[in-house]
C-alpha cells in the first residue's frame, strides 16, 4: 500500500510540473511577451528594452523556465511587470483572504451537503427530497454572480442585514473581514453544497438498492443500523472525490465572487493582473491555484485509498 | 423475478420519437423543453417584437420605474429594460449554440481516438488533460480573450476549445466501456477495419453519452459566457446581454431592482431549462449522469 | 442445537400465495400464482425452475420480503404459525437472520464490502444469539470451522473481496448459522462456482442438514444440485407449482410434461446422446391466459388444456401434478435420441497449435529499463494440439484454466508470448488479427458466451448479420436480404426477425443469431466460448442441436470450450483437459471420460452431479482456488490426491500415451 501512496504522490508532483510547463508555454505562445503586453502601445524603444532587461526576458526560454520553476519551488515567484514588486509579497495576504473564503465555504458546505444528501436519499421522492433537490438544481445552474447579486439585493439592499460590498483592505487582520465576508461565503456554500449533495444523494440511493443492503435487511438488521453501518460507509466513499472536485472548482468560482463583492483575494488579483496585462503575476497565480487543485485531489485520492478496503488490501482474488 | 418485461417491447419505432416522448412525459422534461424552445423562439423573433430599439436612450427617463410606456422601466442610460432583456439572450445563444457542437465534436473525436489507441500515448495524454483542467477555466479563457480581443471570432473558438477538453475525458471513458464489450471484440475478430468499428459499433453506443454531455456543456458554456460578460470580457456594449446588464445595473440595484432582476430571470430560466431537459434526456436514454463541476 | 418445542406442524407454510406487480398498462401481472406448499421440520425441499418461474420470489416471500414493486395479491406465508406478511417490523427483524435465515445467490455482492468478515458474523450473533457477548469471538471461529474454512482466525480479519467465491459462500452459510435457524432458505447458492467447489459446498449443506435437523428450502435451476441435497422437489413453471413430490418421484420419473421436458434437455454424463431441446419460451407474467401455462410447448396438449387451468392434483404415487393428462405423460421421453455420430473425418488439418504460451502480464516499461528478468509465469503454456476438418475438440477446465484465453489467441485477439497457430496445415497465422488477410479471417469465426453482450444493442438483427456478409462476400441489396433470411432459417428463426433489436429477443434467440452470424462467413472452424453457459437449461439443448445440424451440413470444425463436462461429452470427438493453463490430458472423448485418466480429470468427473437422488459424487482434492500455476513441475502438484512425491513439484510431467492419441501428462506410471 505504501507503494501505491508513493506512486500517487509522484503522479501529483508530475502533474504540477506539467501544469507549470503548460502555463509557461501558454504564456510564451501568446504574441509578444510580458513587456509588450504590459506596456501595450508604449512598448517600443528604450522603454521596451529596459523593461525586458528588468524582467530578464532577453534570455532563452529554457533558462527563464528553469529559473522560474526553481524559484517557485523555493517560494520566490518572480517580480511583477507593474512596479517590479516581488510577487510572493503581493500574493501573501491575498492568498490568505481567499483561503478564508474557501475554508468558510467548506466548513459550512460539506457537512450540510452530506446531511442533506443523505436525508434526501433516505426520504426519496417525498416532500423533503423534492424541495432539497429542486433548490439544489437552482443553486447549481444559476451563475454565481447571479446568486451573489440576488443575495446582495435581498440581504443587503432590502433587509440591510449585512454589507453588500467588502471595504476592508487586503492586509487587514482576518477578524476585520466579518461580517462582510458572510455573504460571499454564503454564495460559495450554496453552490458547493448543491453539487456535493446531488452526488451524495445518488450514491446513497445506489447503496440502498445494493445486494448487501438487501442482505442486511434479510439478516434482520434494523433499518437505521443498516443505514449507518452498511449503507453510508459504502455510499460516502465515492463522494470523497466529488468533494475534492468541487473544492477545486471552488477556486475558479471564487474569482467571480471576489469580483462581485470587491473582496481582496487571489481571484480579484488575478482579474486585475489580467486587465493590467501583468503576465508574470498572472503566471504566478495560475501556478498557485493549479498546485492547490492538484494538492486537494491528491489528498482526496489518498483518503480514498485509506478508506476503501479494496484498495487498502492489495490481495485481489479471483471471484 | 423483478418487474421487467423482456419480451413485450413494442416493435421498433423511430428512436427519436420514443426518446422525445419519454422526455415530454416527465414533468422536468416538459418544463425544461418548453423553456428552451421559448428562449430559442424569442431569440429569433425578438428584434421584431421589441417595443423600442435597445440602443435608444432617453435621457429624461433614466432609471424610471415600470410604467405603461416602459413595462419594466428603464436602465441607467434611459434604455428600455424590457427591450434589452428580450434581446439579451441572442448573442449568448448564438455564441454558445455554435461553440457547443464544436466542443462536443472535437472533444468527442479526440476522446474516442485516444480511448481506442490506449497504451502509453493514452496515459500521457490524460496526464496532460488533467494538468490542463487543474487551471481555473476563467483564467484560461481570460488570457486568450485579453490577448486576442472579445469579438465573436475569438469567443466561439475559445469556448469551444476549452469546453471540449472535459468532453475528451467523457468520450474516452465511454469508449473504454464500449470497447471492452464482446460485440466490439467480435467485430475485431471478424477483421473489420478500425474505421468501420468506430462507425458501426462504437459511435452508436457512445452517441447517447455525448448527447447528454453536449446538453450539459451548453448550459455550462452559457454560464461561462454570461460570467465573462459580467466581468467585462465578453460582449461589448452596446450589445444587450444579460450578464453585462446585471453588471451595469448592479450599482443601481437599490434604486431600480428590476434592472437586475429582469436579466436574471432571463438568464436563469434558460439555463434551468437546459438543465432540466438534459436531466430528462439522460433518464430517457438510460444514462447515469455523473455530477461534475463545470470544467 | 436447540430445536423449538413446536408442535409438528409445518415450519414454513405457503397458503395459496399470489404475488404480482403493476404492469405498464395498469393491470396486475402475477409473478406467483396460487402457491401452496409446506416445509416440515428436518425436511429439505428443492424449488426448481428456470428464469421467470418465480422461484426466487417465492423464497424471499417466505421471509415476508418482497422486492420493490411487488405486492401480495392473495394468500399468505406462515413461519412457525406466524403470518409473515402481517407482522410488524420488529418481529420480522427478529425472525430474519435468526430462526429463519437466507443464504443469498451472490455472496460476493451480498457481504458488505467495508466490514470485516468477523464483524459481519458478530452482527448476526448480536442480533439473534441468546449467549453472552463475551462468547461471540470464539463462536465466530467455531462457525467458520463448522463451514470447513481453513484458518478461521485469519479469515475473521479479512474483507469480503479478499476471499474467493467459494470462501465467500461459506462465510454466508456461517452467518446464517449464527442465528441457530430452524429453517434455511438458499437462493441458488452454488451458481457461478467451479464444479469442484460446488460439490464441496453441497456436501457441507447435506451434512449440516443432517446434523442440525434444520429445514431447508433450496432454490436452483440445477437439478443435479437439487438431487444431492433435497428430499422433496417442487418444479415451478410460470409462477406456479407444476409438480411436487419426493426427489425420487420428480427426478426419476416425473409426471408433468414440463418436468419431463426439462430433464430431457439437461446434458447428463451418463448419456451418449445430445439432450433433447424444449422448444418455445415460458409465458411472461400475465401472459399465461386461461388455460395451462405450458400448453404452447406441450407435446400431449389437447383442447381442454387451452381452456382450463389444471389444479395441482394429488396422484396415486403421492406426488402432486398440475396437468390434465397425467396418464399420457409417459409418452414424453426423458432422453435425447440424437447421437453425435461418428463421421469419417478427413485427414485435412483444420487447426494446429504448437508450443503456445500466452500471458496477460506484459513486462512493464520499468522492468525492462531496470533490466529485470521476466520471472512471471505464463498464464498458458505448452499448448500443442491439432484438429481435423469436421472434428469437435472440447476444452474443459475450471476458472483459471486458460481455456478462453486460448480461444482468444486462436482468433488473433490476444497475441501469444510464443508458439504458433496455423490453419489448414499451412503457414502460421499472424498473431494479431489486424494482420490477417481476408481468407484467414473468414475461415475462423468465434461465438461468445454472453448473448446480451455479443450483439450490438443498437443494430437490428438484419444489420448484425449483414456485417460478415458485406465484409467477406460484398453482398448488398436484394442478395443481402435473401442471404440473411436464409441464415435466419438455418438457425430456426423466422425472417421477421430481421428488423428486431437484440433487446426484443430472448437469450436463446440471441445466441442463435450469434451462431448465424458466425456461420454467415462460411467458416472452416468455429470457436465456441462457453456459448451455452449463460442460457437457461432448456434452451441450451436447442443451441447444441443447432451446432450439430450445422456441422453435419457444412463439415465445420469446432473448438468447444465449456466448464460443463456433460455438455462437452455430448458434443465432442476429442477432449482436452486444462489446469492452470497447462494441458493435463487430451484424447478421444470416450477415453478421456473413461477409466484411465489424469488425476485432475478424475477429480473433475467425480464432482459432476447427476439429477438422480441416488447418485453420489466422489470428492477428492480440496476446493482451494489457485491463483497462479507453480513455477516448476506439474501444475496440479498442490491439489493432487495422487501426488507421488518431490518429483511432482520439480520436474515437468512426461507424456504417457495409451493408444489412439490419448495422452496424459503425469509422473504416475500405472494409471
Amino acid at each position: 500500500m505504501l507503494a501505491m501512496l508513493f506512486r500517487r504522490l509522484g503522479l501529483g508532483a508530475i502533474t504540477v510540473w506539467l501544469v507549470s510547463i503548460i502555463i509557461f508555454l501558454g504564456v510564451e505562445m501568446l504574441p509578444g511577451d510580458a513587456c509588450t503586453a504590459f506596456l501595450e502601445r508604449e512598448a517600443k524603444g528604450k522603454l521596451l528594452e529596459n523593461c525586458r532587461e528588468d524582467l530578464g526576458l532577453n534570455r532563452p526560454a529554457l533558462t527563464r523556465y528553469a529559473e522560474w520553476a526553481k524559484g517557485a519551488v523555493q517560494g520566490d515567484l518572480g517580480v511583477s511587470a507593474k512596479g517590479q514588486k516581488p510577487i510572493s509579497e503581493l500574493v501573501g495576504y491575498r492568498l490568505r483572504n481567499t483561503l478564508l473564503l474557501a475554508s468558510g465555504a467548506m466548513l459550512a458546505g460539506i457537512p450540510l451537503a452530506l446531511f442533506l444528501g443523505v436525508v434526501s436519499a433516505l426520504w426519496r421522492d417525498r416532500p423533503v427530497d423534492i424541495v432539497v433537490s429542486t433548490l439544489a438544481i437552482f443553486a447549481m445552474t444559476i451563475p454565481e454572480f447571479v446568486s451573489a447579486t440576488l443575495l446582495i439585493l435581498v440581504f443587503s439592499v432590502w433587509l440591510g442585514w449585512v454589507p453588500g460590498i467588502v471595504l476592508t483592505p487586503a492586509n487587514a487582520p482576518l477578524v476585520e473581514f466579518f461580517p462582510e465576508v458572510l455573504l460571499p461565503i454564503t454564495v460559495l456554500t450554496l453552490v458547493m453544497t448543491a453539487h456535493i449533495l446531488r452526488t451524495v444523494r445518488s450514491s446513497v440511493i445506489e447503496a440502498l438498492a445494493s445486494e448487501y443492503a438487501q442482505m442486511a435487511c434479510l439478516k434482520g438488521v434494523p433499518y437505521w443500523q443498516m443505514v449507518f453501518r452498511h449503507v453510508l460507509p459504502n455510499a460516502l466513499l465515492p463522494t470523497i472525490n466529488v468533494i475534492a472536485l468541487t473544492i477545486a472548482w471552488l477556486l475558479g468560482g471564487v474569482v467571480v465572487i471576489e469580483t462581485v463583492f470587491n473582496y481582496p483575494g487571489l481571484g480579484r488579483m488575478m482579474i486585475d493582473s489580467i486587465s493590467d496585462r501583468d503576465l508574470p503575476v498572472t503566471q504566478a497565480i495560475a501556478l498557485i491555484i493549479a498546485t492547490v487543485y492538484v494538492g486537494v485531489n491528491l489528498a482526496a485520492d489518498i483518503l480514498t485509498m485509506l478508506a476503501n478496503p479494496r484498495l487498502r488490501t492489495m490481495h485481489i482474488r479471483k471471484g | 423475478m423483478t418487474p421487467s418485461t423482456t419480451f413485450q417491447r413494442p416493435r421498433r419505432i423511430a428512436r427519436l420519437g420514443t426518446v422525445f416522448v419519454d422526455i415530454i412525459v416527465r414533468p422536468s422534461g416538459a418544463i425544461g423543453l418548453t423553456l428552451v424552445i421559448a428562449h430559442l423562439v424569442l431569440a429569433l423573433i425578438a428584434p421584431f417584437v421589441v417595443p423600442y430599439d435597445f440602443t435608444e436612450m432617453n435621457a429624461t427617463l433614466v432609471m424610471a420605474p415600470p410604467s405603461s410606456l416602459h413595462l419594466l422601466g428603464t436602465d441607467h442610460l434611459g434604455r428600455d429594460t424590457l427591450a434589452r432583456t428580450l434581446m439579451g439572450g441572442r448573442e449568448a445563444i448564438l455564441v454558445t449554440g455554435i461553440a457547443t457542437p464544436l466542443a462536443v465534436m472535437w472533444g468527442g473525436l479526440v476522446g474516442i481516438f485516444f480511448g481506442l489507441a490506449g497504451g502509453k500515448l493514452d496515459e500521457v495524454l490524460m496526464r496532460i488533460v488533467d494538468a490542463f483542467l487543474s487551471l481555473p477555466w476563467i483564467l484560461k479563457m481570460l488570457v486568450l480573450i485579453v490577448t486576442f480581443g472579445t469579438g465573436i471570432e475569438v469567443l466561439i473558438p475559445t469556448l469551444a476549445f476549452f469546453y471540449g477538453i472535459p468532453v475528451i475525458r467523457i468520450a474516452r471513458a465511454a469508449t473504454h466501456d464500449v470497447v471492452a464489450r464482446d460485440f466490439v471484440q467480435a467485430a475485431r475478430a471478424r477483421g473489420h477495419s478500425k474505421i468501420t468499428i468506430i462507425r458501426q459499433e462504437l459511435l452508436p453506443n457512445v452517441r447517447d453519452a455525448l448527447l447528454v454531455e453536449g446538453a450539459m456543456r451548453w448550459s455550462w458554456m452559457l454560464l461561462a459566457f454570461s460570467s465573462l460578460s459580467f466581468l467585462g470580457f465578453g460582449v461589448s456594449p452596446p450589445t444587450p446581454d444579460w450578464g453585462l446588464m446585471i453588471a451595469d445595473a448592479r450599482g443601481f440595484m437599490s434604486f431600480s431592482p428590476l434592472g437586475v432582476l429582469a436579466p436574471m430571470v432571463g438568464l436563469s430560466s434558460l439555463i434551468i431549462g437546459i438543465n432540466l431537459t438534459a436531466d430528462a434526456l439522460a433518464k430517457a436514454l438510460g444514462i447515469d449522469r455523473a455530477q461534475k463541476a463545470p470544467v | 442445537m436447540t430445536h423449538s418445542t413446536m408442535p409438528t406442524g409445518p415450519v414454513i407454510s405457503v397458503d395459496n400465495l399470489s404475488i404480482g406487480f403493476r404492469g405498464k398498462a395498469g393491470h396486475m401481472l402475477p409473478v406467483l400464482r396460487n402457491i401452496s406448499l409446506d416445509v416440515h421440520q428436518g425436511e429439505s425441499i428443492g424449488l426448481v425452475g428456470e428464469s421467470g418461474s418465480g422461484k426466487s420470489t417465492l423464497a424471499l416471500a417466505m421471509m415476508g420480503y418482497l422486492k420493490t414493486g411487488l405486492r401480495v395479491l392473495n394468500g399468505d406465508v406462515s413461519f412457525e404459525g406466524q403470518k409473515m406478511f402481517s407482522q410488524n417490523r420488529a418481529t420480522l427483524e427478529s425472525i430474519r437472520g435468526g430462526r429463519l435465515a437466507l443464504i443469498p445467490q451472490n455472496s460476493g455482492q451480498s457481504l458488505t464490502p467495508t466490514l470485516r468478515i468477523g464483524a459481519q458474523i458478530q452482527e448476526a450473533l448480536k442480533l439473534h444469539s441468546a449467549q453472552p457477548s463475551e462468547t461471540f469471538g470464539a463462536r465466530v471461529i467455531e462457525l467458520l470451522s463448522q463451514v470447513r474454512l481453513p484458518d478461521p482466525a485469519s479469515i475473521v480479519e479479512r474483507f469480503p473481496h479478499e476471499l474467493s467465491g467459494g470462501q465467500q459462500q461459506r462465510v454466508a452459510i456461517a452467518m446464517a448459522l449464527a442465528g441457530e435457524p430452524e429453517a434455511l432458505l438458499l437462493d441458488e447458492p452454488t451458481t457461478g462456482l467451479d464444479v469442484t467447489t460446488q460439490a464441496h459446498i453441497l456436501e457441507l449443506l447435506r451434512d449440516l442438514a443432517r446434523d442440525t435437523g434444520m429445514a431447508m428450502v433450496y432454490v436452483s435451476h440445477d437439478l443435479g444440485a437439487i438431487a444431492r441435497v433435497c428430499d422433496r422437489v417442487a418444479v415451478m413453471y410460470a409462477g406456479e407449482v407444476a409438480l411436487e413430490g419426493s426427489a425420487r418421484q420428480v427426478l426419476r420419473d416425473p409426471s408433468h410434461p414440463y418436468a419431463r421436458g426439462l430433464l430431457a434437455s439437461i446434458p447428463k454424463l451418463s448419456d451418449i446422446c445430445l439432450p433433447r431441446a424444449l422448444d418455445g419460451r415460458p409465458p411472461t407474467p400475465g401472459g399465461a391466459g386461461q388455460g395451462c401455462a405450458f400448453v404452447s410447448r406441450c407435446a400431449i396438449a389437447s383442447d381442454v388444456c387451452s381452456r382450463s387451468r389444471p389444479d395441482l392434483a394429488l396422484q396415486p404415487s403421492g406426488a402432486r401434478s398440475r396437468c390434465h393428462h397425467v396418464d399420457k405423460v409417459h409418452e414424453i421421453p426423458l432422453f435425447g435420441d440424437r447421437e453425435v455420430g461418428k463421421r469419417a473425418l478427413s485427414d485435412e488439418t483444420s487447426l494446429s497449435l504448437k508450443d503456445l504460451a500466452i500471458s496477460y502480464v506484459r513486462p512493464s516499461l520499468w522492468s525492462k529499463l531496470a533490466g529485470r528478468e521476466d520471472t512471471s509465469v505464463a498464464t498458458v503454456e505448452g499448448i500443442n494440439f491439432a484438429l481435423r476438418r469436421g472434428e469437435t475438440l472440447g476444452l474443459v477446465g475450471e476458472s483459471g484454466s486458460g481455456k478462453s484465453t486460448i480461444l482468444k489467441t486462436i482468433a488473433g485477439l490476444l497475441p501469444p508470448l510464443s508458439g504458433e497457430v496455423a490453419a489448414h496445415g499451412g503457414a502460421p497465422l499472424p498473431s494479431k488479427v489486424e494482420k490477417r488477410d481476408s481468407t484467414e479471417l473468414r475461415q475462423i469465426q468465434m461465438i461468445f458466451q454472453n448473448p446480451d453482450e455479443s450483439l450490438n444493442p443498437r443494430q437490428t438483427i438484419g444489420q448484425i448479420l449483414a456485417q460478415p456478409l458485406t465484409l467477406y462476400f460484398g453482398l448488398s441489396g436484394q442478395a443481402l436480404t435473401e442471404k440473411t433470411i436464409q441464415l435466419l432459417d438455418q438457425v430456426r428463426l423466422g425472417g421477421h426477425y430481421i428488423d428486431r433489436l437484440p433487446s426484443q429477443l430472448s437469450g436463446g434467440e440471441k445466441q442463435r443469431v450469434a451462431v448465424a452470424r458466425a456461420f454467415a462467413a462460411e467458416p472452416d472452424l468455429v470457436l465456441c466460448d462457453e456459448i451455452t453457459s449463460a442460457l437457461d437449461v432448456s434452451v441450451q439443448a436447442a443451441v447444441l442441436e443447432l451446432l450439430d445440424d450445422l456441422r453435419r451440413q457444412k463439415n465445420t470444425s469446432y473448438v468447444f470450450v465449456s466448464h460443463d463436462l456433460a455438455v462437452v461429452r455430448a458434443l465432442s470427438d476429442r477432449v482436452a483437459v486444462l489446469y492452470q493453463g497447462r494441458l493435463c490430458e487430451i484424447g478421444p472423448t470416450r477415453a478421456v471420460y473413461g477409466a484411465t485418466s489424469h488425476p485432475y480429470t478424475e477429480v473433475l468427473l467425480g464432482a459432476v452431479l447427476e439429477p438422480d437422488p441416488d447418485f453420489t459424487p466422489e470428492l477428492s482434492a480440496s476446493d482451494v482456488v489457485e491463483l497462479a500455476p507453480p513455477t516448476q513441475g506439474c501444475p496440479f502438484q498442490r491439489r493432487c490426491p495422487k501426488r507421488i512425491g518431490n518429483i511432482c513439484d520439480t520436474v515437468a510431467p512426461p507424456i504417457r500415451e495409451s493408444g489412439n492419441g490419448h495422452m496424459i501428462w503425469c509422473h504416475i506410471e500405472e494409471l
